[in-house]
């Protein structure tokens, strides 16, 4: 088992550039992938992939900074901006071109407003990425580990309203051999986790029902073994969801990028 | 003959004067909003030609959404034999459209069966309203007189649509009973007709003057009583559409007043250049401080509550509800404008749209989701004047909710909405294996 492991030496721009290389790829990490417990899980597994099929890319490691998505869409638009044009300097002063994080907030937020503020790459999401792994034959599943369970795929707002992309990742999760399922409300019906627009870091207001209650209690109906997410905010919330509803034995919550990860063996 | 023409002129000279009246306020209130650029014309061309042309975003709901847009689509027909009833009432003639040939003969019978089914399309939507409990219809907002103006503008379509077959039901037997040629084709209204008992000439006549006349009057009055409806929607929602947002509905609208103090801040050199701006008000807090785009969506919106059917807010019992806060938006106008008419724009009257219409704990329900701009048929952006109203909330009163101050205080010094080190950014790189699950 363990004499198989290969250590993975995280590439770090810095370096690469004291070096004069540029890597084809940024990995941008986002808040969330570098300090929320759960998604490092998450952000581990998506490096896990990008370093197995020997994908060009690096990371900012302490030179990234907060994207300002949050600051932006609660109100706080002179921290975004600080946020957002610091971290335009140091992505600039790279020459960075293309970008992919596991971040829908993010990726909306580098995708579509950055540009305003001297910002321009083409951004990818993680679940874009992992689809065009897929389809360039390199991902190939052949794994067993969750036929016979069942996944219900949850839309990111960011993803999929925001940014009209709901395919990526159901294609994503057609690759990996297990039942399929869908919530009433799906793609550009799909219900908020309830924790979009600074709603992750206050207390919810007065109300029947919490968000990601009603979300959670929607997925659960459709019997499904696993929800599947490809966001760090709705990962929080699903994961509380199960576990306010006592579900942790039967229901599990994991990131497209960990579900291709595992069925691959990584 | 002539008396007519004088009557139906005067008529519409009175409606035109009204309308003029009306239109030249409401148009006064937009000098009182921001200015905001309008771009991309041909992409705007597109979109209202799928959005309020082929109506694709009212077919979310497919049954009531086919409705609807049968009786817009009907609306367009109709609006053609409308304005030939003018020509014909201003020069006293009959159906002179009738010199398209077989291009009027298609035109009168879409309008023909268009008014059958736009009949009962509204009969449909008054039962639900009058007998069935939709919940979108209900709310906080929802007060008795919004139901009532839902009403009266179906009843009014509807009188407009028996009194249109009415004037063909006739027409057809007076062109019978005197064997002169029939302009046109009315494939609902000859069934009818055939239906009817017999009838003198006078009386045919009578009643297809009746309904003619009556008809266009009550276009005349409806078109007056539009603007001071919620059904303004209809003159509304083509242009809205056409002025509403087109870039992804998760991009949010960047403040340039505040990119040039960030500048400012990030360049000490660019501090000592003198500012020639007078300091800027950031964010929303009264109606003369929305742009020009955000009152049309407010002026397009039929309180149709789809909006808030779907807000995840709503949905669980918060306060927030999108469709209120376009109300809102249209109602404070309609408070504050005629002062600032009289006033100039400097005019205050004590009270705000923030606070005194939308209170902080509906702004800060909303989770930005934006379900409810992909829901509206008519593409209102409801997350932008709710995001405009936080950014006074926040930048002119340091009045965000406390778990929000310390996520801010926390982006500051360390860069994530956390308290964790900046340096610790990348710990999750640690002890990294490939192939760890085999």
């Amino acid at each position: 088992m363990t004499e198989n492991r290969i250590k993975i030496e995280v590439p770090i721009m810095a370096n690469l550039a004291a070096e004069g290389r540029q890597p084809e790829w940024l990995f941008w990490v986002g808040s969330a992938g570098a300090f929320d417990d759960r998604y490092k899980k998450v952000t581990r597994e998506f490096v896990k992939i990008l370093t197995r099929f020997n994908i060009d890319y690096a990371v900012l490691g302490t030179e990234e900074s907060d994207s300002g998505d949050v600051a932006r869409r609660a109100g706080n638009e002179m921290l975004f901006q600080m946020q957002a044009i610091t971290n335009i300097q140091i992505l600039n002063a790279y020459g960075v071109k293309k970008i992919v994080t596991c971040c829908p907030h993010d990726f909306n937020t580098l995708k579509n407003e950055y540009p305003d503020l001297g910002g321009h790459y083409e951004v990818w999401h993680h679940s874009q990425f992992l689809e065009k792994l897929i389809n360039e034959q390199k991902i190939n599943i052949s794994s067993e580990i969750f036929s016979g369970k069942t996944i219900v795929f949850h839309d990111p707002c960011y993803l999929g309203r925001a940014n009209s992309e709901y395919e990526a990742p159901r294609r994503v999760l057609n690759a990996i051999p297990a039942q399929k399922t869908e919530m009433k409300r799906n793609r550009s019906f799909g219900l908020c986790c309830g924790a979009g627009g600074g709603q992750m870091f206050k207390e919810a207001e007065k109300g029947d029902k919490e968000v990601f209650i009603e979300r959670t209690e929607e997925a659960i109906a459709t019997g499904a073994d696993i929800i599947a997410t490809a966001c760090p905010f709705c990962m929080v919330m699903m994961t509380d969801g199960i576990k306010y509803k006592n579900q942790e034995e039967r229901m599990k919550n994991y990131d497209i990028a960990e579900l291709v990860s595992l069925s691959l063996g990584l | 003959m002539i008396i007519k023409q004088i009557f139906f002129a005067l008529a519409l000279l009175i409606t035109l004067l009204i309308f003029g009246y009306t239109m030249r306020r409401i148009f006064y209130y937009f000098r009182f909003t921001k200015k905001v650029p309008l771009h991309n014309i041909p992409r705007r061309i597109m979109v209202t030609l799928q959005v309020a042309i082929a109506q694709t975003k009212i077919f979310r709901h497919p049954v009531m959404g086919l409705l609807h847009a049968l009786v817009f689509w009907g609306f367009l027909v109709i609006l053609l034999g409308s304005i030939e009833m003018v020509v014909d009432g201003l020069a006293g003639v009959e159906r002179s459209f009738r010199v398209l040939g077989p291009v009027y003969d298609f035109l009168m019978a879409s309008g023909d069966i268009f008014a059958a089914i736009i009949t009962i399309a509204i009969l449909v939507f008054l039962f639900r309203r009058l007998f069935l409990k939709v919940k979108r219809f209900y709310g906080t907002e929802m007060k008795p007189v919004s139901k009532a103006d839902a009403n009266m503008a179906l009843s009014f379509i509807l009188i407009l649509m028996i009194t249109l077959l009415g004037m063909n039901v006739f027409y057809v037997i007076h062109t019978q009973q005197i064997g002169a040629g029939q302009a046109g084709v009315y494939p609902v209204s000859a069934w009818i007709a055939s239906l009817m008992p017999e009838l003198s000439e006078q009386t045919v006549w009578f009643w297809h003057e009746f309904n003619w006349w009556f008809h266009i009057l009550l276009v005349f009055a409806f078109a007056n009583v539009l603007p001071y409806s919620k059904h303004f929607h209809v003159f509304m929602s083509v242009p809205n559409v056409f002025v509403s947002r087109i870039s992804p509905l998760g991009y949010a609208e960047n403040m340039e007043s505040i990119t040039k103090e960030v500048k400012l801040m990030l360049d000490p050199a660019a501090a000592i250049a003198p500012s020639d701006a007078a300091p800027a008000k950031f964010g929303v807090s009264d109606v003369e401080d929305v742009s020009w785009v955000n009152y049309m969506n407010a002026l397009s919106c039929t309180e149709c509550g789809r909006c808030t059917a779907v807000c995840p807010a709503n949905i669980t019992g918060k306060l927030l509800s999108p469709r209120k806060i376009m109300m809102d938006v249209r109602a404070r106008m309609k408070e504050k404008g005629p002062g600032m008419i009289r006033e100039g724009s400097n005019y205050s009257d004590g009270k705000s749209l923030l606070y005194n219409y939308i209170t902080e704990e509906e702004l800060w329900a909303c989770t930005m989701c934006n379900a409810c701009a992909q829901e509206c048929p008519v593409n209102i952006n409801q997350p932008a004047i709710i995001l405009d109203l936080r950014r006074y909330l926040v930048l002119e009163k340091s009045a965000a909710p406390a778990g929000l101050n310390t996520a801010f205080t926390n982006i500051e010094n360390n860069g994530a909405p956390w308290q964790f080190s900046p340096q610790d950014r990348l710990n999750w790189a640690n002890e990294l294996y490939l192939n760890d699950h085999l």
